[in-house]
């Protein structure tokens, strides 16, 4: 701890950290826009002045920028000091020199953190008297919108967007003060994490383009905690509502999880609640009629209580739905009927997971933990487009597994110019082995593309080399061996090495070969992690639940055992091979859907409840890293839309009060479930009294928006699941992170303003960042044994491997129309000495069948994927991700 | 007439001397003297004792600056400013294109004393001639053996590249150019960590100036004591100086530090032009403050011209006479500065402009009273310790000290509402 002295007031610091750092983790006020917790100083913006003083008897003292000067033990400062305020007042008169007065029009106008620099800094009258220099602006694909006028070259759109996120095709142009940021040409940022300029860009240079589209302002916008529902890692999100349409999704900051930033499926996949696709009525079907139609609510549900009282009831749930939604079925239909809606393959690999997470040596790392790794090994995963967030953190981790190098120099890690300067391109060590070439292995010391058997073989013999001990594989080459030794070389120099896997080589092979790197390098004394990809947002929390694979409940209708089927929130089309779903629909008698958006399943039903999308409703997800989240029901839905549990306990009659009967209930029948009773303080808690508002203070038409309806002011709807209400009035003080309503404290009406909700900044939020792990492993596995022998090829067929994209592979983002536009058009992958053989070039339709679908695709040559494997863009084509790899028969298509 | 070290080989003509006419006039003896039997620790001495400081502007004395670079890692690198944009300065260029080997033996001597593995010569992109000079000298060299592989036969062995600048001013900037070399934007960079720790490629790294490189073959072959001597003050050795402005005799001289401003300027320069009086010195290139004919009987040297409150900067003067617009010359300078401004931080991206487009209204008769205030405080705002480099607070210099000296002259364009010298 160091002491430092702030207006001749002396405050205990944390040591190693910088004067703005310090002054904003102990709740001063300094002014500042180039600084940014994640980013670091770099002196650029000069609006964080403050007086420094030698020793008390100095009075002159001299101006220094806070977010340079060490916060050193004995530093003597003052932010009150008159020429500073004055100089800090005088930068941002001269911001205003060019930045336009287009507030009222602006979408930054209200959380804009320039505003509130401004009414801070104390600045409000403008001497400068001449033109404003002006900018033409650029298209930047469907997500951002670009407004160069109002910059003022904070530099930290490309700090983010190039140093931070690895991205190239952004940056700043020209120079004096016609600096531009932005692209060479017009065109889609490149970068998968494109969004989060609009949260780091302090004004309206970069704002949310989905957004502008639904044109609201920031305040009119009703919110709660929520979390994303496109990929297994569970960020935190805040979405924002007006008019009963989901209008954007911002970050909410969780230390352990996301941090401060989203990928950009995440922000801007939710158009899916607001599609056409959406179902918002119960529709029955008549016997003589083939077509689905509205109905009352009770005809629907006596139809389906009827159906459930006769029949032999079996229920489908989802790795999409919530834990009390699948929870609320397996009730229904009791746990030995109740199949977990994921093919045989992803569900036994589900299952190996989540019992190598109970019992492996290693640390299951969150994603904050990743980013402190100092050595990496990706088996089977291409985490920029399976779960981009990790990719994210991989990517810092191999930075900051140079800093100590940079602070042994003199440079302490938030100087992050001169740290990025003598780092240069030195990265910590990462191996990537995967079927084809992934975005990370630019920054990747060694890379494998190579068939997902020898993934797996590559895995055991990296731990075989860091530990005898380990399981040794058969018929190594020595090429091979000496890969694998590379690799564990790399490892074993690492405190805090990581290995990185998951179901996308549908292999268990490739999770035990990751899991015996882990252990080696446990054994070996390490502090070694080892993290899963999990395929969907709620992979963990179905597995978890337990119960059969969808082969089972195909095999169960089959038999006669069952006839009547009802389906939560699961296109089963796109979990499994489509000949054994149209087998399981053509089976079933009846079928009951209960799901939020039609698909394929849908069309067939008999009977379908409208669900509650992630904002409509209350449930919890698990993340992968088996951290049970909590989204909050952020606007009140339509009528009959409500949250599947809802539904189901209305049909059997056993209606839970609200979603903490449930969970009481969930608990004591799966005690694994335990904390998840302690994510969010439960419904009946209050705040001195007072429920947690869902509308910000300023929120303006309360009383007129609905008038020309009616003039009287609507009832406030109930919220009996959560402390929360649909309400500008409540408690806006401290309370537990995981229901901060919004950033917000006077003077910070942007998200900056999420400083004074931590115990630091950049550190945990006050209270403990959201989310309750529920697994902890008794660390007592031992290595996984045999490792697997080389897969043996087949004649005439290739093995077809899942090529996944951030944007067109997961199932709801697909739908959200900005991310339908970046998703790829449908295409195959060969090697260039696969499509020689062939006899084809890029372009040439090649037919493949697969899994039971004949697919007929331009080819595209790919030098990076390994030769004999066909690669298809999962989501994009029919072949569900979980039937992958399989063979296939693979011919050129004979034109004519 | 005193020694000239630095200028006496180059012909009337300027036409480059070729390395056998360099080496006739004794050229290469110290690099052979130093690397045949001097340590770079005996080298480093030798220099630091000679007092030899920064020829580039700020006159940071060289051995000092050179003895903060660690014994390793390795590489090293010595780089070359030759980035000479200062308005109203070109005497590098004068030594880069008419004597190139003094340069390539002072590369070899500092690199040597500082381990450098590599060196570059960053030069002006406009430099085309001392580009092409410098290219030649440098193949001559490695032909010759005085550099690349083991120099001379010795342990010791240095490359030596020639990179042409994009071309800003900023450049010149010791930490702007290493980025610009490393091929990033050239802005400058966090000061601490210097180069001499992180520089080029984070690796260990001196930037020394044209000038003061060349001083090192005299310093090494004749001693400290010589190069003191050169000298009418402290501060050792001779200086560049010029004079650019309505003189008789306008150009570049190689005298005695510690000279006058008024022997430059009524003896070498040869006075003012007939019915010109003089009004402003601006004695080293923009970036320092007016001087004025009080001022004449200053020495020039880096303390006294401090003293009088302006900087010796790169020892070339520009003069201002009494039939020019002080607002009009300033207002020309700090366009200058505007345009050439990196865009990295505030002050200088944003007063810059507000300052050029004030002195032109000024200057077009549009000047109101309140511009003045502004002016002053922009002074104050772009200052030394408020920007991110030195570039704004060499900006005020001239704008500062105009304000003071000629504050009556910016009043009256107001006053009268138009230039009175138009």
């Amino acid at each position: 701890m160091a002491t430092i002295y702030i207006d001749n007031q002396p405050y205990e610091v944390k040591d190693g950290q910088n004067l703005l750092q310090a002054c904003l983790s102990l709740g001063f006020n300094v002014p500042y826009f180039c600084w940014h917790p994640a980013l670091q100083s770099v002196g650029a913006c000069r609006q964080c002045a403050v007086k420094q003083f030698k020793d008390e008897n100095d009075t002159v003292g001299k101006i220094v920028m806070a977010c340079m000067t060490p916060a050193a033990n004995g530093t003597r400062i003052s932010i009150d000091d008159v020429e500073a305020q004055a100089f800090r007042a005088r930068m941002i008169e001269l911001y205003m020199t060019n930045h336009p007065h287009d507030c009222p029009v602006c979408d930054e106008g209200g959380e804009c953190h320039l505003q509130d620099m401004t009414v801070m800094s104390g600045h409000n009258y403008r001497s400068y008297r001449f033109t404003k220099r002006t900018y033409d602006n650029q298209d930047l694909g469907p997500f951002i919108n670009h407004e160069m006028n109002r910059c003022i070259q904070c530099y930290r759109c490309t700090r983010f967007y190039n140093n931070y996120a690895g991205g190239r095709d952004f940056g700043p142009f020209a120079s004096h003060n016609h600096v531009f940021f932005g692209r060479h040409e017009d065109g889609a940022l490149e970068s998968e994490f494109s969004g989060n300029l609009v949260e780091i860009c302090p004004t309206g240079v970069f704002t949310d383009k989905t957004f502008k589209k639904h044109h609201s302002r920031a305040w009119d916008l009703q919110t709660a905690p929520s979390v994303c529902v496109h990929c297994g890692l569970g960020c935190n999100v805040t979405p924002g509502e007006r008019y009963g349409e989901l209008r954007r999704i911002r970050n909410r900051y969780n230390g352990e999880v996301n941090g401060y930033f989203l990928c950009d499926r995440g922000r801007f996949g939710y158009e899916f609640v607001n599609a056409e696709t959406r179902v918002k009525e119960p529709l029955l079907r008549d016997d003589a009629n083939t077509t689905l139609k509205a109905v009352s609510k009770n005809d629907a549900l006596t139809r389906v209580r009827g159906l459930l009282r006769d029949g032999k009831v079996i229920g489908i749930g989802s790795p999409r739905a919530t834990v009390e939604s699948n929870y609320a079925l397996r009730a229904l239909v009791g746990a030995e009927k109740f199949y977990t809606g994921v093919a045989k393959t992803e569900h036994a690999l589900t299952a190996t997971m989540i019992d190598m997470m109970r019992h492996s040596p290693a640390r299951v790392p969150s994603l904050r933990e990743i980013g402190e790794a100092d050595a990496v090994l990706v088996l089977g995963e291409d985490l920029t487009n399976v779960a981009p967030m990790m990719a994210l953190q991989v990517y810092q981790a191999l930075y900051r597994a140079m800093l100590p190098e940079a602070e042994k120099a003199g440079i302490p890690a938030w100087n992050d110019a001169p740290a990025r300067e003598f780092i240069q391109n030195r990265r910590g060590f990462m191996a990537i082995a995967a079927p084809a070439d992934t975005k990370l292995d630019a920054f990747a010391a060694v890379t494998q593309h190579i068939a997902p058997d020898e993934v797996a073989r590559l895995g055991f013999a990296v731990a075989h080399e860091i530990d005898t001990s380990a399981p040794v594989v058969e018929g190594l080459s020595e090429e091979a061996r000496k890969i694998a030794q590379a690799i564990a070389e790399g490892l074993k120099k690492a405190k805090r090495p990581l290995v990185i896997t998951g179901p996308s080589c549908g292999s268990e092979d490739v999770l035990k070969g990751a899991f015996n790197v882990a252990a080696a390098l446990c054994a070996q004394g390490a502090d070694a992690a080892l993290s899963f990809v999990m395929p969907e947002c709620n992979s963990m929390g179905v597995g978890l639940l337990g119960g059969g694979a969808l082969e089972d409940a195909v095999a169960a209708v089959e038999s006669g055992a069952a006839d009547t089927v009802v389906v939560l929130e699961n296109d089963l089309y796109r979990r499994s091979e489509k000949g054994l779903v149209d087998r399981l629909l053509a089976g079933a008698k009846h079928i009951v859907v209960i799901d939020h958006t039609r698909n394929g399943v849908l069309e067939r039903a008999e009977a379908v409840f409208p669900v509650a999308t992630f904002v409509e409703g209350d449930g919890t997800l698990v993340n992968n890293e088996g951290r049970v989240q909590r989204c909050i029901q952020v606007m009140n839905p339509q009528e009959f839309v409500q949250e599947s549990w809802r539904w189901l306990g209305e049909v059997c009659g056993t209606v839970w009060k609200n979603i903490d009967a449930l969970q009481a209930e969930l608990v004591k029948a799966l005690p694994v479930f335990a904390g998840i009773t302690d994510v969010v303080p439960g419904a009946e808690a209050r705040f001195v009294g007072q429920r947690l508002p869902r509308q910000p203070h300023r929120y303006s038409g309360r009383t007129s928006m609905r008038a020309n309806i009616n003039v009287h002011e609507p009832k406030i709807a109930e919220d009996p699941d959560s402390a929360f209400t649909f309400s500008m009035e409540g408690f806006r003080g401290k309370v537990p992170g995981s229901v901060i309503p919004s950033y917000w404290t006077p003077g910070w009406n942007s998200v900056q303003g999420l400083s004074n909700f931590q115990e630091e900044v950049g550190g945990a939020l006050c209270g403990g960042d959201p989310g309750v792990r529920l697994i902890a492993s008794d660390k007592q596995a031992g290595y996984a044994g045999g490792a697997p022998v080389k897969a043996e090829s087949r004649a005439g067929e290739k093995l077809v491997v899942a090529l996944a994209h951030v944007f067109g592979s997961d199932e709801l983002s697909a739908l959200s129309a900005p991310v339908a536009e970046r998703a790829p058009k449908p295409y195959m992958a060969l090697n260039p000495a696969d499509a020689s053989e062939l006899g084809v070039k890029d372009g040439d339709i090649v037919e493949v069948t697969v899994a039971g679908v004949a697919l007929a695709l331009p080819v595209q040559a790919r030098p990076g994927l390994a030769v004999g494997l066909v690669g298809v863009p999962v989501g994009v084509v029919e072949v569900p991700a979980a039937q992958l790899p399989a063979w296939g028969v693979v011919k050129k298509r004979i034109e004519g | 007439m005193s020694e000239r070290p630095l200028t006496e080989r180059i012909r009337p003509d300027g036409a480059p001397i070729t390395l056998s006419e360099y080496e006739a006039a004794g050229g290469y003896q110290a690099v052979r003297k130093a690397l045949g039997g001097m340590s770079p620790k005996d080298v480093l001495q030798v220099v630091k004792d000679s007092g030899l400081r920064g020829r580039g502007g700020a006159g940071f004395p060289t051995g000092v600056k050179w003895s903060f670079v660690p014994e390793n890692p390795h590489p090293k690198y010595l780089v070359v400013n030759g980035d000479e944009m200062e308005p109203g300065t070109f005497k590098d260029r004068v030594l880069l294109e008419g004597d190139p080997h003094l340069l390539v033996e002072g590369v070899i001597l500092a690199s040597y004393t500082i381990g450098a593995d590599v060196a570059f010569v960053f030069l002006r992109g406009e430099y085309l001639e001392s580009e092409r000079q410098m290219k030649k000298a440098i193949t001559e060299a490695y032909a010759k053996g005085y550099l690349g592989k083991n120099i001379l036969g010795s342990e010791y062995s240095l490359e030596l590249y020639v990179h042409m600048s994009g071309g800003r001013y900023i450049c010149g900037e010791e930490t702007a150019l290493l980025n610009a070399l490393e091929g990033k934007r050239g802005n400058p960079r966090t000061k601490p960590p210097f180069p001499q720790t992180s520089g080029l490629w984070g690796k260990p790294s001196i930037v020394n100036n044209v000038e003061t490189l060349c001083n090192l073959p005299g310093i090494i072959a004749k001693g400290p004591e010589w190069f003191k001597g050169l000298s009418k003050t402290a501060n050792g050795g001779t200086k560049l100086i010029g004079v650019s402005g309505k003189v008789k005799n306008p150009g570049l001289w190689e005298l005695p530090l510690g000279v006058t401003f008024r022997e430059v300027i009524f003896g070498h320069a040869g006075g003012m032009r007939d019915g010109l009086s003089l009004r402003g010195i601006i004695p080293g290139g923009a970036s320092t403050d007016y001087l004025t004919e009080e001022h004449l009987d200053v020495e020039m040297d880096y303390e006294t011209v401090a003293k009088v409150g302006s900087r010796l900067g790169t020892g070339t003067m520009i003069l201002m006479d009494n039939k020019t617009c002080p607002v009009g010359m300033i207002h020309n300078l700090i366009t200058f500065f505007a345009h050439e401004s990196c865009g990295w931080c505030t002050p200088c991206r944003e007063g810059l402009p507000w300052a050029e487009k004030t002195l032109r209204a000024i200057e077009r008769g549009e000047g109101v009273m309140e511009d003045l205030a502004v002016l002053d405080r922009l002074v104050v705002d772009l200052g030394p310790g408020m920007t991110f480099c030195a570039l704004a607070p060499g900006a005020m210099a001239p704008l500062g000290s105009g304000l003071k000296y000629f504050r009556e002259d910016f009043e009256r364009h107001i006053r009268e509402q138009r230039c009175p010298w138009k």
